[in-house]
């Protein structure tokens, strides 16, 4: 692949109403999933953030299907990628709180969690990422790619 | 929620995801394409911003339901993690191992400087 294939940045990206609209619609259910999550799962007994931690784990390795799919399936898609990987995807998984929550974490005196917590999230989201782009590779093999 | 806060948080996740798209195709288009800066800035700025909103919690200048559009709606659409993950194992798989690197430990050290800051900035007014 050539950089970047990656899933927001474009060298000119498209601006028009149709793709922003695409990302506000993905972004809006994204959020909603992500809160749908935070409902469901109460932080750990230590204060471990399981919420954030599997919303952006389960994120990545979706996202690294969405990658794939997109380019091998789908090229000529003008709303896949604004709509799943910039909008859903994008807005489901978060930075900002996996932060926070670590930085909240150490203000209150659970150091280990928080070093936990970040190294974890960024561990098995890396994997979880690397698991989807593999998946989908083996999913959508290169020879169908147009 | 009430169906009007539940509207306003709906309206912050498209916003968010949207800013983080045209700030992110901005940066991009403007620096050198190697290295992933658009997402890392979108991070960063969205980590102080919500540093910021949480610390004006703690003092309750802004009670649950605005933290939950602005902070949870915005912030968190806004920034994001699984691009950063994706880009980041590219990065790994295109032999560009110390780019890798800086990105993901250099986008994960700055949020969290800046998330502190911002937590103090918003503790402090």
């Amino acid at each position: 692949m050539t950089y970047p294939p990656n899933p927001d940045s474009h060298p000119s990206p498209d601006r028009g109403p149709a793709v922003l609209a695409a990302i506000a619609a993905g972004g809006a259910l994204g959020g909603l999933c992500r809160y749908g999550v935070a409902q469901a799962l109460p932080p750990g007994g230590d204060g471990f953030p399981w919420a954030t931690f599997w919303t952006n784990v389960s994120g990545s390795l979706l996202l690294g299907l969405v990658v794939v799919l997109a380019v091998r399936r789908f090229p000529e898609s003008r709303w896949m990628r604004p709509f799943l990987a910039t909008g859903v995807l994008g807005a489901y998984t978060t930075f900002s709180t996996l932060v926070v929550e670590t930085d909240l974490l150490a203000a209150h005196g659970y150091d280990s969690t928080a070093a936990l917590y970040a190294a974890s999230s960024l561990v098995a989201g890396l994997a979880a990422a690397w698991t989807g782009l593999m998946l989908g590779r083996i999913l959508w093999p290169e020879c169908s790619e147009r | 929620m009430s169906a009007s806060a539940w509207a306003a948080f709906v309206v912050a996740c498209s916003l968010g995801a949207v800013a983080r798209y045209l700030v992110d195709g901005g940066l991009q288009g403007r620096v050198a394409q190697r290295f992933p800066w658009g997402i890392w800035v979108v991070n960063v700025s969205g980590s102080l911003l919500l540093g910021i909103l949480v610390g004006l919690n703690q003092h309750s200048h802004l009670a649950g339901v605005p933290l939950t559009i602005a902070g949870t709606g915005f912030c968190g659409a806004y920034t994001t993690f699984s691009t950063l993950a994706v880009q980041t194992v590219e990065l790994a798989e295109d032999g560009r191992a110390s780019k890798a690197a800086l990105n993901a430990l250099g986008s994960l050290t700055a949020g969290l400087v800046a998330g502190a800051a911002g937590l103090w900035l918003g503790g402090h007014s």
